[in-house]
Parts: C-alpha cells; structure tokens; sequence
C-alpha cells in the first residue's frame, strides 16, 4: 500500500513540476499580466461606454445596460487571451527549449498536455479572479455560493480554452502562423459566443452558427452563475443552466482529449 | 616517383573501393558487448530518403562521434535515436531494449543535449536541475545532493541562484551537461555540443566528455559538423547523404586512406588535373578549384610534379590525412 502510494507521488511529480514551471515562468515575465488584462478593459470601457448611450441589448433594462451585457464577456476574452499567450511559449519552447527535455523524459504524452493545460487554468483564472473585482460596475452582488460557482465556471472555461490552444500549438512548428488562427478562429469563436452580443434578433444563420459554437454555451453558464443571487434577471439566453454546463463539461472533455491526441502524434 | 619499389603504380586506383569495402563490412559485424547496436536504419520523409540503411554499434566508455556535413542526416539519426522520432525501418536496440517498443524504459537510460537550448532561460540553474528531476522521479534529498554534486563537478555551484539568460555560453553548455547527467543515464546523446563555443570551450568540453566515458563508463554519442571534434572520438562514423560512408577509429580512417595528401592549386585546375593523372599515373579530385592527390612517398611527388609543371603550379601543399580528406576520398564531395 506504501509502495502505491509512492508510485503515485511519482507520477504526480511530473505534473506538479511542469505546471509550476508555468507559473513561474508567468511571475517572472509579468508584461504578460498587463497584454492579457490590459486591453479587454479597454474594449470594455471604450465599446461598452459608447454602446450603452446608443444601442440596447435585447432584454435590456434600467439596471442592465450594454456595459453590464459585455461585462461577462470580457471576464471570457481575458480568460482566452491568457489561455493563448500561455500556450505560445509551447511552439518555441519545443523548438527550443526546456519542452524538448520534457518530451525525451519518461513522461507520457497525456500528463504532459494535463499539466500545460492545468498551468494554463491557473494562470487564466488568477486574472480572471482579478476582474470578477470590477463585478459591482456591471451591477452584480455576489454571494457565497455565486461566487464559488463563478469560479468553477471560470475554471471549466480556462482549461477547454487552454486546451483549445494547445490543440493548435502542438500542431505549428512557429508562431508566426498563430495570429492568423486567433483572428480567424479564436476571436471569432469569442464575438459568436453571445459575449458582444445576444443571439435575439440576428439573421438565422448567424443565430444558428452561435448555436453550433460550444462557447455560446459557457458564456450562459457563466451569466447563469453571475447573476444567480442577483434580482434583477440575466438576460433571457433561453439556454438553460443545465444544458449549458453540460455543453461547457463536454467542450472541456473534447479539447483535453484533442489537445493529447496531437501532441502524441506531433511527437513519438 | 611514384613507380614505387615493388612497382605497383595502380595502387592508387584500386585503393578507393578496397577501403571502402574494408570499412564497412568492418562495422557490419556486431560487438558482442555493444549497448546500442543499430542495423539497417532508414527513414525518409514525403520524397527525401534522409537516412539510407545505416548499421553501426556503439559500446559503453567509449565517444562516438557522427560526421556529417549539413544535410548528411545526422540530426534525424539524433533525433530517432533520443526517442524524438519513431523508428520507421530497420532496429535499434539500446541496452538491449527495442527503440519502436520500448520507449519508456530507453527514456530513462538516456541524457540528451539538444543543439538549441534546453534550458529555461527564464529559470535559476538549480530550478532548471530541479524540474528536470523532477521528471525523472527525483526529489527530496537525493536530488538535492545529486544537483549540488554536478553543479560542484562542472565548476558552477557558484552561479547556481543565478537565472540562466546572464550565463556565458559556455557555462550554459556545461549546465545542460549537468542536466542530462542528473538521472544517472547510461547513455549521453548530445547534437552539435561544441556550437557556438569558442576553441578553448570547445576542448575544454571535448576532454570532459573522454573523462565521463572513461572514468563513469558512460556511452557518450554526438553529432558534429566540426572536424575537430570529430578527431576527439574514440570512433567516428560519417555520413553523407543519409549513408555511412566510413566508420571507425579517426586514425585508422586516415592511414587506410592513403600515405600522404598533396594538394594543389593552379589557375587552370580543369586541364592540370588530366594532364597529371597522365604524366604519372594518379587519380586528382577536384574539389573547390583545388587538385587533391593521395599518394605514399609524398614529398618526393612534390618535387616531381613542380619540376614537371613549373608554370601551372601556383602552389602545392603537401600534409598527413585528415578526416576532411577521408570524406573527400570516399564521397567526391568537398566537407561543406
């Protein structure tokens, strides 16, 4: 039984090591705190300022207004720029870096990716806990519960997000291709993700690709547990709580499952 | 002259495919007690053939060096070797074990150096030694001895707080030597280890490596594009185009060879080349505008050929073999 229990120590090693690394390596370069935090704060002040004078969300109210609508949203865009940005030391460092001496160790290829991934949640949630300050602005009042729930979402997000980033660095031999793919791809999932705005009143097959992307989902269950304490009412998104943590726990699933899977096969 | 005392003159002619043929069926027999024995490695990518059927054995205390020129596929040999690429055809068997089915157990035998850094800059030198044994299921006291241990060997317990990126070159090299001896491996993989060093670095590294290989019984393999360091090894094999076109001890290539190596330059290399070769019977390569002869009884062919091409000749050197003409000799190609 001792024995076992040792073993498993030793396969946690690994993990713990590499996601410190993560940390530290984020300690260490902290203009990386100020790139993912910086500018969504600015789109939020400046387009939900300018939005909210002229420009009112379905199912707006007096208490809810287009800053208080984008408020989640751009919770979710920190959380996915900081995913990226920790998953782009990825490409280089497995060119060249302390990555390549990790894939010659005796390390399977699933607890490498894991404990990215886990780096990764942690990094984005530490900033994303940094935002959830600025929650009162958006006229939200959390309780106990909200709050820890909020977390858990957060979390669920960061990690599919991260993971959604590693599926793609594993793949590329340099980042130059990666801004094509964020701005193709990424941010796009991101503005059809309901965060900018809703799916109400939009042509049908914009409404149906919003439905199709797995993160209109998260953000739901992110509004949900927002505003779980709070009277005044989410804006109706006519998904429901379970449905959408069902979809987010599915989407975390997929993308840890993906993200292994290339890196395995990027790799002997 | 070359008309030598037993009148063989067409010695020269015939040499290239003996020594060639000498040299390989040489390596093809295994060692009995070889721990890394490889035969009939290939591997192509899309349409390249990178590695074409290559057979050698390597045995613990002893540097091996791979010699090739950029291209010559020594780098995808590095890379399927340190477990980095799957072995697509053909074996190799590391103490023993089989490379396409036992991985992990060949992961824990191996230390490798990449060409580029393998450190984290960003890192102290002790947390890059602490991570990496981390991975190999070090902790605690163990590792911690076994960091101070190596960082004291290497000569850098000194700078071991201090983070990576303001190391000297040099003293970077000598921490990812430390890394990759931190799990105790049998075998050391290391690509290109003298790159970027400057000549006292890069003996000073060539020493330490024949120490580690004799004292610890170590098998230590590299990669070179550097003839020096190629002379450091014990064995070299070199390859050229994905082949192994030689393969043992530097000195033993160099005499089976030829005797001596004349090289000429002339400001007509085209026409003076022919015009020896029928003068006195030899075989001239050339390469870079230069005439290269091999030939025993050296000195007396300088004299010789000055005295029968005065005015072509603009200079002659004449030396011993080096690994650089054994490529030559073999392949037709200048060493690029």
């Amino acid at each position: 039984m001792c024995r076992g229990r040792i073993r498993k120590i030793k396969n946690l090693l690994p993990i713990a090591t590499i996601w410190w690394r993560e940390i530290i390596r984020f300690y260490r370069q902290r203009s990386r705190l100020f790139s993912a935090i910086a500018q969504p704060l600015v789109f939020w002040i400046l387009i939900g300022s300018g939005l909210s004078a002229s420009f009112r969300p379905a199912g707006a109210t007096d208490e809810l207004d287009y800053i208080a609508y984008f408020y989640p949203g751009i919770v979710v865009l920190v959380l996915l720029f900081t995913s990226i940005f920790a998953t782009i030391s990825v490409v280089n460092d497995r060119r060249e870096g302390f990555l390549q001496g990790i894939l010659v160790a005796p390390v399977p290829r699933w607890r490498i990716v894991l404990a990215q991934a886990l780096g990764g949640t942690t990094l984005a949630l530490l900033q994303g806990v940094l935002l959830l300050l600025l929650a009162p602005m958006a006229g939200i009042r959390f309780g106990a519960a909200s709050f820890f729930l909020t977390l858990g979402v957060m979390a669920l997000l960061a990690f599919s997000l991260t993971n959604l980033g590693l599926l793609i660095a594993w793949r590329m031999d340099s980042t130059q291709g990666f801004h094509a793919i964020m701005n193709l791809l990424l941010i796009p999932i991101w503005l059809l993700s309901g965060a900018f705005f809703p799916s109400t009143g939009v042509p049908s097959w914009l409404a149906w690709t919003m439905k199709f992307n797995p993160l209109t989902y998260g953000l739901a269950a992110f509004r949900h547990s927002l505003y779980l304490d709070t009277t005044a009412k989410a804006f109706g998104e006519g998904t429901s709580w379970l449905l959408s943590l069902l979809i987010t726990g599915l989407f975390c699933i997929l993308t840890y499952v993906g993200a292994t899977f290339t890196a395995s096969a990027q790799t002997n | 002259m070359l008309r030598s005392e037993n009148g063989r003159q067409e010695v020269f002619l015939v040499v290239d495919t003996e020594v060639l043929h000498s040299i390989v069926t040489e390596s093809r027999q295994p060692m009995a007690d070889s721990q890394i024995q490889v035969e009939n490695l290939s591997h192509a990518y899309q349409q390249r053939q990178a590695l074409d059927n290559i057979s050698f054995d390597v045995s613990c205390g002893e540097i091996f060096g791979l010699l090739g020129p950029n291209g010559s596929g020594k780098t995808t040999l590095f890379r399927i070797l340190s477990t980095l690429m799957p072995v697509t055809a053909g074996t190799v068997r590391i103490f023993g074990h089989d490379l396409a089915t036992e991985v992990k157990a060949i992961r824990n035998l191996l230390g490798v150096v990449f060409q580029h850094p393998g450190l984290d800059a960003k890192l102290t030198v002790v947390e890059n030694l602490r991570h990496h044994g981390h991975l190999y299921g070090l902790a605690g006291k163990t590792l911690r001895h076994r960091i101070s241990e190596l960082l004291e060997r290497f000569g850098v317990s000194d700078r071991a707080t201090e983070r990576v990126e303001v190391l000297s070159g040099g003293l970077q090299r000598r921490v990812e030597i430390a890394k990759a001896l931190l799990h105790s491996p049998r075998v050391l993989l290391l690509d290109e280890p003298t790159s970027g060093l400057d000549v006292a670095a890069r003996r000073q590294l060539n020493d330490y490596l024949s120490m580690l290989a004799r004292t610890e019984n170590i098998l230590v393999l590299m990669t070179t594009h550097l003839l020096d360091d190629a002379e450091a090894c014990n064995r070299v094999g070199i390859l050229d185009e994905g082949k192994l076109v030689a393969l043992g001890d530097p000195d033993e290539l160099k005499t089976k060879v030829g005797g001596d190596v004349i090289i000429i330059e002339s400001v007509d290399s085209g026409t003076l080349g022919p015009a020896i070769n029928e003068k006195f019977k030899v075989s001239t390569v050339l390469t870079d505008d230069q005439l290269r002869i091999e030939c025993e009884r050296g000195h007396e062919f300088v004299r010789d050929v000055v005295a029968a091409f005065p005015e072509e000749i603009q200079s002659v050197r004449f030396g011993k073999p080096t690994l650089e003409d054994v490529f030559i000799k073999l392949t037709g190609n200048p060493f690029v």
